[in-house]
This record gives structure tokens, sequence and C-alpha cells, in this order.
């Protein structure tokens, strides 16, 4: 019997070797993965960052950025500001077929925006400023917009391009709508333009995409990736592993603490970027009573001085060594440096400065400090649940007795968009590189991401003259003047500015952008 | 026959308990209609709503209604993913299944083998290491041996991968990981993982059952003719064990699917447990819902099937 | 009439007594002190009880006193390994709290689940038993049906699904502060038919004996001939089931915080830390998963081996 068991674990053990021994990948696929997958296809129903990573892979956009994340011709190869009218003239480009062979023209440019402000479209206050489209032939279309739009270009890189005929004809013209129980044919199908199509697709385990061979692009992009196969890993460590164990090539968003790790494996290679993105915490301002402190009278965060202490007492210097691995810029601003209206002295941290704190508290009569939960996504940003937990600590030293409450991202977001919590960490990206979009969704009062209810006038004014003013340089020092009134009354605690890492084999050459989004049309494998 | 309808009547109630629990998640977990409107939606809105799902009718008539929908298979579209919640559960499923089913070989082979061995050498010294070696394989938590075996195969020595199934092919909608290198270099993880348990549970059992039958008076007889060690040791003893082990067994295979929940989620292995488990961080109610029902029939399946088993098998059964 | 009654109870009293001391008496003492086993895995036991109660003294470092947390001292290794600060004996975690401190506190909160949970179990099994050995009839059948059924369903994946269903009946902003209660009430759900299938089939076997239809005929209230005759009777196995219960709850607990669906990692348990180790295993940072695994699996092993000895010496039958 005991050599029977001994020869059965040397069965297993060759079996295992066999088996290691065996596994060759064709050069041309590229595996990668991220914590999450798409939540849908339809490429107008969701704002989610991994969605609009991996629909852009196969839709394509009027107007795009390069790696360098300039603006550049997508679907549309030119596009200029039309003279003494408040609308822009896009040429479209010619010869472009969906990857279900449907030709592309102007009916689709048409077609694609109208989706985008339908009722149940992601995309409707991105898009809000556009009053009509118009045809003026086949490859030429005039957006006519309600007031001076500068920077509709910018908000055009957000709008990806779909076929009109094929939507009437799976019954999808307007974006999915959950109301009606039903999965719509989009979700799991995509009929772009763009380098890659849809080969299969398995929720949450994989979707593999292939080489579009007749897309525009190619003669000047010189990728050479023949299919593309995803899949999503939630697990941190998990991905991490995959990618140490050769089972992936490419890691979008590998865990900080293991960058280091990733850098000293052989054959693996990190690439980094200051991202767009900045974290940071709002603190509801609103006259009446936070819901979840003990100060049940009046809000605490109603008064400048405890919002000054809220900042003042986080050590984001410590944030960025301890729990980001030295893989952040700490900040005092909402939008990063590379955001046009940034300064360095916008930026510049409040300063960490506990004892000024503990100050400003008593100034506000709060020397015994108060109680106040903090929601806080534990899904979304990188490292976004133990940055809440580490301020936890630094506030309770000022006295301020905070309950964290970190849950999923969706449940996350419908608080802040409900604008129903007190206190709360959010991360904000600027796809428009323009400081616009950023004091549109937070500082105006009713930003759809407002959920500090920040509301002062003259920053209202300030941004509706931002939002007119075809001058850059007048709109420079508005959009300044805006940023210091911000700055001096804290309505937000910004934390930092990510910074992006890729994990990949050190035989792939893919761009890096500030943008998050890989652009696989870029890549090149065994590139040496 | 008397036995067989009141195990049939106990399985309809056990069904029409959990579908009833079920059903009231379905309706009364938070308001359905708040995560279907949109967030401007008006109270004549909520109202057209409320008539069009139906929910103004009885409770009754509600309950009616899901069984219906339930039994054609139709539980909805998961919150999360968007889908429909049973070609969900469909697509998932054979990854559970696979990796069960690799999981009771491997116990069942490792478990029966030791646990011969330990019944038929008591005194020797193996008999005793791998026996006290089975309550520390009881006491370690699946969770903390699936993190052990990835650090050690997947991370340090790096023979195996760490998670997902590999490379799958698609026999008519099956898909199948079995039939590739790549997917049994996955599956070996954690189908050892998940089987480590129930082997010293078959480990113990089986020894439990030889030590008694070879103290059995026709094991002496079989001696005393002078039959062969092998021959009484496998042609009379092991035999004679088989009966309660084959059930032990099948009751065992439903202690793998358990625990399928917490490998899965420790190798990120596709299959239904992990899909449960990020259900329940979302609350996505649809999916969590059928997942019950769906295990519940699937327990009251496999113990029908066992009784069943015993019912042949065992005569006495069937006399009384 | 009063003084048989009298008689009667002293006589019961007595009997009582004599059950009692019959249950510690020298056979078992002698036993279990003879069984070198049995006495390390009771005085390891004994050992993490106690470092439990004792945490808030032991512990250098109160980790769930947000205020007395270091950041910047987040991610030390053990004092021994390089870079290792002396305060810090086991190194920190993540959040710069002291493991060693961290450990007992979350092992103080496992064994505090655990053991309310198996008090929750042994009190409802207890009881349904009892209830359903002394009634008998459908009461019995239905009880006894339900215990069946659920005893087909492995513990932990009831306790999984008692768990997540409780926790979708509440908004999910209250499910990190009512966590604890809800792995309880899960786990203590999950285990009571063991103990009702016990307890009913003792108080069966006492209903049918001579005394206990004495007290019948004399008018003592069942839930008095329950208390002082079955009650004691079932005592050796009910804590033969309590303490190996035990051990799948600890386990239990574990899992469901290493699943994420249990205790939060603001007052993280042995199995929430192993989970946030987890994170950084591969990063080098072994010991946040290490100890607490290795805690965790030295306190599971302690009780699974003193409940396997008890079970030889208790109660062989159970066997």
């Amino acid at each position: 019997m005991q050599k029977n068991v001994i020869s059965m674990l040397a069965v297993m053990a060759v079996a295992g070797t066999a088996i290691s021994a065996g596994t060759a990948v064709s050069a041309e696929t590229l595996r990668w993965s991220s914590s999450g997958d798409a939540l849908t296809f339809d490429p107008h129903s969701e704002v989610d960052a991994s969605t609009r990573a991996i629909n852009g892979i196969m839709y394509e956009r009027l107007i795009t950025r390069d790696p360098s994340l300039n603006l550049v011709p997508g679907l549309a190869t030119s596009w200029e500001p039309i003279e003494g009218e408040n609308a822009w003239l896009l040429k479209l480009r010619k010869g472009v077929t969906f990857h279900e062979g449907q030709d592309f023209n102007a009916q689709d440019v048409v077609f694609s925006i109208t989706r985008t402000q339908a009722p149940t479209s992601a995309y409707i206050k991105l898009m809000s400023s556009i009053a009509s489209v118009e045809v003026i032939n086949d490859y030429e279309v005039k957006l006519i917009t309600t007031d001076p739009n500068p920077i509709l270009p910018a908000q055009l890189t957000s709008i990806m391009i779909m076929d009109s005929d094929w939507a009437e004809e799976n019954g999808v013209v307007e974006p999915q709508n959950f109301t009606t129980k039903e999965e719509t044919y989009a979700v799991r199908h995509a009929n772009g333009t763009g380098p890659f199509k849809l080969v299969s697709r398995a929720p949450d385990e994989q979707t593999i995409m292939a080489r579009n061979e007749d897309w525009w692009g190619w003669s000047d992009h010189s990728g050479n990736i023949d299919t593309i196969e995803f899949r999503p890993i939630a697990n941190a460590a998990t991905r991490v592993a995959s990618l140490l164990s050769g089972e992936l090539d490419f890691v979008l968003d590998p865990p900080l603490q293991d960058i280091q790790r990733i850098k000293g494996a052989e054959g693996l290679k990190i690439e980094t970027v200051p991202e767009v993105r900045t974290i940071f915490f709002g603190m509801k301002q609103s006259a009446e009573p936070l819901k979840s402190s003990n100060i049940t009278d009046v809000n605490p965060f109603a008064d400048v001085r405890v919002r000054l202490a809220v900042n003042h007492a986080l050590d984001l210097a410590a944030i960025q060594r301890v729990v980001m691995d030295g893989n952040s810029f700490p900040t005092g601003m909402l939008t990063s440096p590379s955001v046009f209206g940034s300064t360095p002295e916008l930026d510049a941290p409040y300063g960490y400065d506990p004892e000024k704190s503990k100050a400003l508290m008593a100034e506000a009569g709060y020397a015994d400090g108060f109680s106040v939960q903090l929601d806080c996504p534990n899904d979304r940003y990188l490292n976004d649940e133990k940055i809440c937990q580490a301020a936890v600590a630094m506030l309770a030293r000022i006295g301020i007795n905070v309950t964290l409450e970190a849950t999923p991202k969706n449940i996350h977001f419908t608080k802040v968009n409900d604008k129903d919590t007190d206190f709360f960490l959010i991360g904000w990206g600027v796809p428009t590189l323009d400081s616009q979009y950023p004091m549109e969704y937070l500082l105006e009062a009713g930003g759809r991401a407002n959920a500090a209810e920040y509301d002062n006038s003259q920053v209202n004014d300030l941004i509706g003259e931002i939002r007119k003013e075809m001058n850059p340089e007048t709109r420079l020092d508005l959009i300044h003047q805006a940023w210091q009134i911000a700055r001096d009354e804290a309505p937000y605690a910004p934390v930092h500015h990510q910074v992006i890492s890729w994990a990949m084999v050190s035989d792939l050459d893919l761009p890096i952008s500030a943008d998050n989004t890989p652009r696989f049309e870029f890549a090149v494998k065994n590139a040496n | 026959m008397r036995y067989l309808f009141g195990r049939l009547m106990q399985v309809g109630l056990v069904m029409i308990i959990v579908s009833f629990v079920s059903f009231s998640m379905f309706n009364f977990v938070g308001d359905p209609l708040s995560s279907l409107l949109p967030e401007d939606a008006t109270a004549a809105d909520a109202d057209r709503m409320r008539e069009a799902l139906g929910l103004n009718d009885t409770v009754m008539t509600q309950y009616g209604r899901f069984m219906t929908n339930a039994v054609q298979g139709n539980f909805g579209i998961s919150y999360r993913l968007k889908q429909p919640v049973t070609e969900l559960i469909a697509s998932r499923l054979p990854a559970t299944l696979e990796l069960v089913a690799v999981s009771a070989v491997i116990a069942i082979t490792f478990g029966v083998t030791a646990g011969v061995f330990c019944g038929i050498r008591p005194k020797s010294w193996l008999s005793k290491t791998i026996l006290s070696s089975s309550l520390a394989g009881v006491s370690l938590p699946t969770f903390v041996i699936g993190i052990a075996l990835i650090y050690i195969f997947a991370v340090t020595l790096q023979w195996l991968p760490s998670s997902g199934r590999g490379g799958t092919v698609d026999l008519g909608g099956w898909k199948t990981s079995l039939l590739t290198v790549d997917g049994w270099r996955s599956i070996l993880l954690p189908a050892i993982t998940l089987s480590l348990f129930q082997t010293t549970m078959i480990l113990r059992l089986v020894r439990a059952e030889m030590l008694e039958v070879m103290r059995a008076d026709f094991i002496k007889f079989a001696r005393a003719r002078g039959l062969t060690d092998r021959a009484i040791n496998f042609g009379h003893a092991l035999r004679n064990t088989l009966v309660p082990v084959t059930t032990v067994i099948g009751m065992n295979i439903g202690g793998l699917i358990a625990f399928s929940v917490i490998t899965e989620t420790v190798f990120q292995w596709p299959g239904t447990g992990l899909m449960f488990i990020q259900a329940v961080g979302f609350v996505d109610i649809p999916v969590m819902a059928a997942y019950l029902l769906f295990v519940a029939g699937l327990f009251v399946l496999i113990s029908l099937t066992v009784d069943l088993l015993y019912f042949l098998i065992d005569p006495r059964i069937r006399l009384s | 009439m009063p003084i048989p009654m009298k008689s009667q109870m002293t006589m019961i009293d007595t009997d009582k007594t004599s059950r009692l001391s019959r249950f510690l008496d020298n056979d078992v003492v002698w036993s279990f002190t003879h069984s070198p086993m049995a006495m390390i895995a009771g005085l390891a036991t004994l050992f993490f009880f106690s470092v439990a109660l004792f945490a808030p003294i032991i512990a250098p470092f109160n980790p769930f006193d947000p205020a007395q947390v270091m950041l910047w001292d987040g991610k030390l290794p053990p004092a021994w390994a390089a870079g290792g600060q002396s305060q810090y004996i086991l190194g920190t975690d993540d959040q710069g709290r002291d493991l060693l401190s961290t450990m007992l506190y979350g092992g103080r909160l496992s064994i505090l689940v655990g053991l309310a949970a198996v008090l929750l179990g042994m009190v409802l099994g207890t009881t349904l038993g009892v209830i359903s050995g002394f009634a008998g009839g459908l009461t019995d059948v239905v009880i006894m049906r339900i215990a069946d059924v659920q005893l087909t369903i492995p513990g932990i994946l009831t306790a999984i699904m008692i768990n997540g269903f409780g926790r979708a009946f509440l908004p999910i902003e209250y499910h990190n502060q009512f966590a604890i209660y809800f792995v309880i009430i899960a786990i203590g759900l999950s285990d009571w038919p063991q103990f009702a299938r016990v307890t009913r089939g003792a108080t069966m076997v006492e209903r049918n004996k001579e005394y206990v239809q004495a007290a019948r005929v004399i008018g003592l209230p069942s839930w008095l001939i329950i208390l002082r005759h079955v009650l004691p009777n079932v005592m050796r196995s009910v804590i033969v089931l309590s303490t190996l219960s035990f051990a799948i709850a600890i386990i239990s607990e574990a899992t469901l915080s290493f699943l994420g669906q249990g205790i939060p990692s603001t007052t993280p348990s042995l199995g929430t830390l192993i989970r946030v180790g987890n994170e950084y295993l591969f990063s080098g940072l072994w010991w946040i998963a290490f100890f607490p695994s290795l805690v965790l699996v030295l306190l599971v092993f302690s009780v699974n081996l003193l409940g396997d000895k008890l079970r030889d010496i208790l109660d062989p039958k159970l066997r």
C-alpha cells in the first residue's frame, strides 16, 4: 500500500513537470488584466473607468488623444469653430467601416450624439451644451451649441461613435435602460470602428478581441498585436501572482505595495506617469445639521475653521510614504498639474500642523471635538480604504471621532450622487484637461458630484463666465480666481494626485498615458 | 415506499421554504423601485413602475408569479453584471463542477489509500504520523491552506498558476478546462486546497471502518482458511467498508460544494461560489436569491440520491 | 400528602448533587490529568483564553483606538528583522498598528465571537432538542426534519448564506456596525442541529425512565423535570460538542472575515488580519499574514485536540 501511495505521488510529480513545460503563447497575443471588468459594452450607459477603457479598444471617438494626451484626429480629421456662430465644423474620415461592415458617415455622428443626450445616457451633462447636430454632407457635420463652447473638442474625446443602422436593427437606439428589466443587445455585443474587434465575451471572466485588419490607422500605428485576451482579476495579490508566474503580459493596476517586487523580478518592468486624477475628502457644508454627528443643532463643517482644521490635520507626507509607498503627489488642489488652470501655488498642500488644527477647532467651539461618519469607496481608487483609515487616525488626534463606512464603489457613488453623505472620499479625473470640468462637477452649486454642497455665488458666477469665455488668457485668469477662493474656503480636503503604474513584461512596448488608458494600437510585443 | 414518499414530501417542503426566503429577498430587501428608477423620477413614475412590476398585487399572487418564473429559470437581471441570472449561473457552473469533481477524485484516492493503510497497519509509524497530521488538517482553515499553496507553488517556485482556469475548450456550451494543459495546471492548486479537508475526513472514516472490520469474525475465518493478506485486505475487508464509505463520500460532495465558495475566492476561480461572494459584496439580490435556490436544490438532490443509494444497498431500511 | 412530597423533593435534591458530583467525579479528573495530550490541549486553550481576557492589560498598545495609531510606523518588520523597532515586537501592519497588540485584540474578538456563537447554537439546539424529545409527536417531527435538512448542508455554507442574506436585509452602511452580530447569529444558527440531535436522544431515553415517570405522576412541572433530570444527563455530550463547535466557529468567523463578509478592518479579528496580510504577502511583508495565521491555526488546533480528548474521556459513545 505504501508503495502505491509513493507511485501515485511520483505520477503526480511527473505529470506536474510535463504540464509546466508545455506552455508557449503565440507572440502576438497580449494577455492583460485589471481589477474591474467593463460593466457593459454599451458605450453610453456607464462612465466607469474600466468600462470606458475596454470599450475604447473597440469603439472610436471623433477626436481622440495620443499617449501624451494631445488632441489628435479620430473619426474626425479636422475641427474648427465657425466664426460668428456658436458652432463647430467637423470633417469626417472617409472609407471607415464598422466591424460588421457598415460604412461610417455623418448619420452615425448625429445618431451617437443624440444617443448620449437620451435620459438613460451617462453623458447627458457632458453633452448638454450641444443644441443640435446638422449634417452638411456625408462627411461634414456642424455641432451647434447653446452658448460658445471653447472646450467642445476636449469633451468629444469621451464620446464613442456607434453605427445608427446596427443600433436600430438590434433595438439599442437608446442606452441601456434598466426599467425594462431586460438585457439589451449592446451589453455583450460591440460594433465599433476601432483597431480591435470583439471575438468572445464572458463577463468577469474573459474577453477576447482580435485585430481589425481594416482599421484606418494601421499605416501610422506600429502595433503588432493580433489577439487581446482580457481577464479581470479582482484580488490584487492574485493579479500580481499571475503576472509574476507568467500568465499575463500586462497588469493595468498593480497594487502599490508590489511595485518594488515587480521591478526586481526578471523579465518584468514598471512604467509610471502622474495621473490626471486627484483624491480628496469632501465635507458637507449645508446649513442643516449633519445626520451622522453628535452635534445635532448646527453643522460643524459649515464653519470654515473646522474645514481648515481638517486640512491641517492630515499628514499627507505619511500617507504618501506609508499608504502609497511613495507613489503619489500630495496636493492642496482638486485637480492635477497637467490640467489647464493649475499653478504650483494652488497645488501646494495646506501643510500638516496638528497644533494649528486644534487651535482652529477650539476657536470654532469644538475643543472637545465631534463625531461624524466618513463614507469611503473600497474598490475604486488606489488604496482608497487605507487612505480613509489613515485619516480616521489623524482626525482622532484633533478630536474628530470618525466612523468609517467603506463600501463598494456603486453604493458609494449612489450616496455621493444623491448627496446623501456628510463626509466622503472621492477622486476626480479630468478627461478634458481643463479646469472647467472639475469646477462644474465639484464647486458649482448643484454640481453633480458636489456632495459637499459648496455654494459660493462668486464662484458660481466665475464658472458661468469660464464656460463662455473664448479668450484663453482672460479665461485662465478667471479660473485662477475661482480656484483661489476654493482654496481659502476649503470645501474639500485634498490628499494627493494618483500616480499611474503599469506592470508589464519587458518585451512589451506599450506607451503609458496619464489618463490610465491602454492604447493597444501602439502595443508592440517582442520588440527586441 | 412510505419512506420514499416521506422523503419526497420533505424535499418538496424544503424547496417551498427556501423559495419563499428567496422570494422575500427579491421583493422586500430594500426597495426594488429605487434600484430600477432613474434618479429624477417623479412619484407618478414610481406608481406606474409599481403597477408594471405587479408590486400592488397580493403577496401570494406575487409569490406565485415568482415561482412560475423560477421554474422557467427566470430570475431576472443581475444588478451588477446586467445579464440574465440563469445564464450567469449556467456559464459559471462548469467551472465549479469541474473543480468539485477533480477535488473529489483527489480526496477519494488519497483518503481511501491512506485510510486503508492506517487500518491495516495501525501500529506503523507512518500510520501514526498520518493520523496525527490529519487532526492538524482539520484545524487548517481552507483559505490558509490556499494562501500557503499559492505562496509556495505560484510565487516562490513559480510552478503553477495562482488564479483563473487557464485555457478552456468549448464543448457545446460547456466550457471545460480539463482538455488543455494550461487548464490542468490551473486546477491543481485549487483542487488540492479544496480536497484536503475531505481527504482527512475520508481517511479517518475508512481507517475506523477498516479497524472495525478487521476485528470481525469473518476476517478471522478467512485468515484461518489460509487466505493471503492481500486477498483478506482488499477482497474482504475493504469491500465491506465500501457501503458506509460510499454514502459518506456522497455527503462529502456537498461539503466540497460548500467549501468551493472559499476556494474559488482565494484562487479567483470563476465559478458559482466566487459569483455568490461578489454578489453579496454588491447586494446583487437576483444573483443571491437564485444561488440560494440553486444550492438548496443541489443539496436536496444529493441527500436524496444518497438516501436512495442507501435504500438500495441496505435491505434493512427497505424492511422497516 | 405534603410529607411524602417533601421527601420526594429531598430525594431529587440528593439525586441532583450526586449527578453533579458524578459529572465532576474523580474518574474524569483522573483521566484528564493522566492524558498528557489532554493536559497540553487544555493548558494551551486556557492560555489563549487568558491572553484574550487580559489583552487590554498585556497589549503594549490599543490598536482599536485610532488616536494611538501612528501611520509613520506602518509596515515595520518584526523587532529582530532588519529595520524592525524594539517597541513593535512582531512588527506593524499597513496602518501602523502594533501587530502583537492587534493580534491580541483580534484573537480576543475571534474567541468572543466563537463563544457567543456556540452559546447561541447550544442554547437554541439544546432547547429545541429537549422540547422535541419531551413533546414528541408533530413538534418532534417538525423540529427534527428541519435539523436533518440543515445537517446535510455544511455549517460554513449555512453561515455564509445566513450572514450574506442578513446583510442584504440591512442597508449597506450598517454592515460594518452590525457585522459582529451578523457573524455571531450566522454561525450560531448554523450549528444548532447537532446539539438538538444529541439532546433529543438523551431526553427520550430519560423521559421513559421510571423516576421521570414518577416525577410526572406527582405533578412536577415539565421544565423542572427537564432542568433536574434531563439536562444533567446530556451535559457531557453538550460539553464535548460545544468544544468541537467552538473550533469550527472560530474557523467560520475567520473565513467570513477573510471573505470580507465578517469583522471590518477598523477592529480586525484574526481572519480580517489574514485578509489584509494576504494583500502584502507577495511584497515581502510576510509577518502581517503569517503571525495571525499561526495563532489561528494553533488556537483551532488546541481546541480541536481538547475536544477530541474530552470526547474520549467524557463521552466515548459520541465517537
